[in-house]
């Protein structure tokens, strides 16, 4: 048997900042539609299943109850990671590679617009003994982050404005982008302050989606589908778990898993070899403190290249085409699984007026969010 | 590309008991050093860690695999939280064989934890939301009721007397006097059992077992490294995991058919055609009394409707020739959830190195299943081991 593991059916719904019409299973089960029939199976012919979500997400404890039904996985091996989906696509990496299993189903999805109280829900994430005695919402740690990032690498707050306007207007070419907007640096550095430097334009709004993917094995994937995407290399880590002994300068977990997934892919000179990236920017300077940390730019310098277009459509290393979280909208759990969307669009040719010319590999880069430091790579590639 | 073989050589549990003094992430270090000291091996020699943890809720705390993480050793390393309800427990050796056996890495650490006392007044609690929101949840089920319902329907489909029933927390809650571990060992009697406070009819409260804090982790390796660390790997020989409509209500609670279903695919990965003969003992998952009794239907150890006669006749107690629980299971050891699960693939672990003490059924078993379920009637989590 060969190896390798492909993606051979990817479906989403969204995404939207509401979808009032639509519960969680609904929008779940038109994202697996999609997926399946992209990949010419029943979910019958689905070996196992595994679901990216979190219980406070969703309003239920144990919601990996609440899984199989819109999957089509009722008495089948379904299974929940509390991770991004790109954590879970790299557990069906695994699965794949265990030889074990030839088709795998992966699923997660956002419906944070039922969650009245989100930064209160977020907040419960700190720790009970050492963080939640400070009565703070937790975003003050990406304050007290970014701060200290811009200090140390000598990027500036100007230049996160650049991540925002840039990530933005790419959501206008984007229909499934729910935030795209044409702003201004005025803008943004006027907007309301949250934990300075961090002000309201710095973070992403929330967004409702639903996204499957079908993963299949080698052979199984040259039999299925004519433009299979192939994982060349998938990690994820974890740096310093607590907050409170971390080094907010650089996002250790991005250095970790860019590190393993180039390594995987056999990347030497990823500016050169990555062709697009789609990079979690939950918070402006997100973007560029993981451009710096996985590798891909010299550190203090991803400002600077931002704002000088190099991250832009047409620039050297095009990062956030979809939009981003900023553009598109923050899905939690589904955030990797968003960008992984735009990935295969761009590798298939398929994304319209967004397309980067000759797209052969891609990178996706997920982090799970204030208080963590945990996050993923994967590199994407048609070839 | 063949399948690699993955094998457990260490293993460790904390005390489970009512209300640890211990956080999540404190327990989960105590178990994972045991674990690690046991296999001879240092935290930097583990390449990726996957733990196991039931609700949030139980906690308070939003992503608690991240919360847990530090304490499980999960720092600068991959790092996850896989999660099935009440069948995590033996799901997350499950996800560590996939780790290893999928050449990812060489060294995983599966560590399962649960404070449940964090959730005042009592965790029940914490089960109040796992209903459906606009189905069940305006009628205030408990965890309690629900499987009421379905011990009433188990025991009416069989003729089954509380007698039949009450037998196996009889012999778990006895078994457990030899588990260091125990938090509700005790040398009851069937009358006790009986005579206990009643619940929610037929559920009485010596049916069930308590809630409970503890931590429990196993070290899974690559052939070549289990061969350099010890002469009496464990071998992971099968794992199946299964999961049922989240409609529980639209079922026949008589039968946990996902159970059976986990169980088949376990079974063919491990070549067993018959788990009657070839299974030597079993650690079936029994949080409730009556649960046992279904499991080992679901886990094709009798046939179907048997399970009350066979422990009558004490084909089920340690001695027997189906040993049953012999670690005393969740009535007797306690019930910190997803711990609980692996602290029955540990039993499993050390009932087939012998190492098992006043526990040690005779026999020199070779091959042992452990098995967990959870969520609203709905996941069975199944591995089989073997010498």
């Amino acid at each position: 048997m060969k190896e390798g593991v492909a993606i051979v059916g990817i479906g989403v719904t969204g995404f939207t900042s509401v979808s009032p019409s639509l519960s969680f299973k609904e929008i779940t089960y038109s994202a697996a539609v999609k997926a399946y029939s992209e990949a010419g199976l029943s979910p019958k012919d689905i070996d196992s299943f595994i679901t990216a979500s979190e219980d406070f997400m969703e309003g239920y404890s144990i919601f990996d109850e609440y899984v199989p039904d819109q999957l089509g996985a009722v008495l089948r091996p379904v299974q929940t990671v509390t991770a991004d989906f790109l954590q879970a696509l790299g557990i069906g990496y695994m699965m794949i590679n265990t030889g074990r299993f030839r088709t795998i189903a992966i699923e997660a999805h956002s419906k944070s617009s039922n969650i009245k109280t989100l930064d209160e829900v977020q907040s419960f994430a700190l720790d009970p003994v050492y963080l939640r005695p400070l009565k703070e919402n937790s975003t003050f740690l990406a304050g007290l982050e970014m701060k200290r990032f811009l200090k140390d690498s000598g990027n500036t707050e100007e230049q996160c404005a650049h991540v925002v306007i840039k990530n933005k207007k790419n959501a206008l070419y984007n229909t499934n982008a729910a935030y795209g907007a044409n702003l201004t640096v005025d803008d943004i550095l006027s907007s309301q302050p949250i934990s300075l430097p961090l002000k309201h334009l710095d973070v992403a709004e929330p967004a409702d989606g639903a996204i499957v993917v079908v993963l299949a094995s080698h052979n199984e994937a040259k039999a299925l589908c004519k433009n299979p995407i192939w994982i060349k290399g998938i990690a994820w880590f974890s740096g310093q778990g607590n907050p409170w002994s971390r080094n907010l300068c650089s996002a250790d977990y991005a250095t970790l898993a860019a590190r393993k997934a180039f390594a995987m892919a056999g990347i030497t000179n990823p500016i050169k070899e990555i062709d697009f990236a789609e990079v979690c920017d939950e918070y402006s300077y997100k973007e560029l403190q993981h451009l710096e940390s996985m590798g891909i730019v010299r550190k203090g310098e991803a400002g600077f290249l931002t704002e000088n277009g190099a991250t832009g459509l047409d620039g050297i290393l095009p990062v956030n085409v979809s939009g981003g979280s900023l553009g598109v909208g923050h899905t939690f759990e589904a955030s990797g699984g968003m960008k992984t969307y735009e990935a295969v669009l761009q590798l298939r040719n398929q994304a319209g007026k967004r397309q980067i010319k000759d797209a052969r590999v891609g990178l996706v880069q997920s982090w799970r969010g204030i208080p963590t430091a945990t996050g993923a790579v994967a590199i994407l590639s048609n070839e | 590309m063949g399948l690699r073989k993955v094998a457990i050589v260490g293993a460790g549990i904390t005390k489970f008991v009512r209300r640890a003094e211990e956080t999540g992430p404190e327990m989960s270090y105590l178990a994972a050093k045991m674990a690690l000291d046991q296999a001879g091996l240092k935290l930097k020699d583990v390449e990726m860690v996957t733990v196991g943890s039931a609700p949030d809720a139980f906690d308070g705390v939003h992503m608690k695999g991240e919360y847990l993480l530090s304490g499980a050793g999960g720092n600068n390393k991959q790092y996850i939280r896989n999660f099935v309800g009440g069948g995590t427990g033996v799901f997350a050796p499950i996800h560590g064989w996939m780790h290893v056996a999928s050449g990812a890495c060489d060294v995983c650490l599966v560590v399962c934890s649960e404070k449940m006392s964090s959730c005042h007044p009592h965790p029940q609690g914490a089960f109040l939301t796992i209903f459906d929101h606009t189905t069940e949840q305006p009628l205030n089920p408990t965890l309690i009721w629900i499987f009421a319902l379905e011990m009433r329907r188990y025991m009416e489909t069989y003729g089954l007397s509380k007698t039949d029933i009450a037998r196996v927390s009889v012999k778990n809650k006895n078994n457990a006097l030899d588990h260091p571990s125990a938090q509700v060992a005790e040398a009851v009697t069937l009358e006790d059992v009986l005579n206990s406070e009643v619940l929610a009819e037929p559920v009485h409260r010596l049916d069930i077992s308590p809630a409970s804090d503890g931590a429990a982790a196993v070290v899974l390796v690559s052939e070549d490294v289990a061969k350099r660390l010890t002469d009496k790997p464990i071998w992971i020989d099968g794992v199946g995991w299964n999961l049922d409509t989240a409609y529980w209500a639209t079922k026949d609670l008589y039968y946990p058919r996902y159970v059976e279903k986990a169980a088949r695919m376990a079974y063919e990965m491990a070549g067993i055609t018959e788990p009657q003969k070839q299974i030597h003992v079993a650690e079936p998952y029994d949080p409730f009394d009556y649960k046992e009794l279904h499991h080992m239907e679901g886990l094709l150890l009798c046939e179907r409707g048997e399970a009350a006669r066979l422990t009558a006749e004490g084909y089920t107690a340690r001695n027997g020739n189906l040993p049953v629980c012999p670690s005393g299971g969740a009535l007797g050891v306690g019930n910190p959830i997803a711990a609980t699960g692996l602290m029955k693939v540990i039993e499993i672990f050390l009932q087939l190195r012998e190492e098992a003490g006043k526990r040690q059924v005779p026999g020199k078993p070779k091959v042992g299943v452990a098995q967990a379920w959870g969520d609203l009637m709905q996941v069975g989590t199944v591995i089989v081991l073997r010498r």
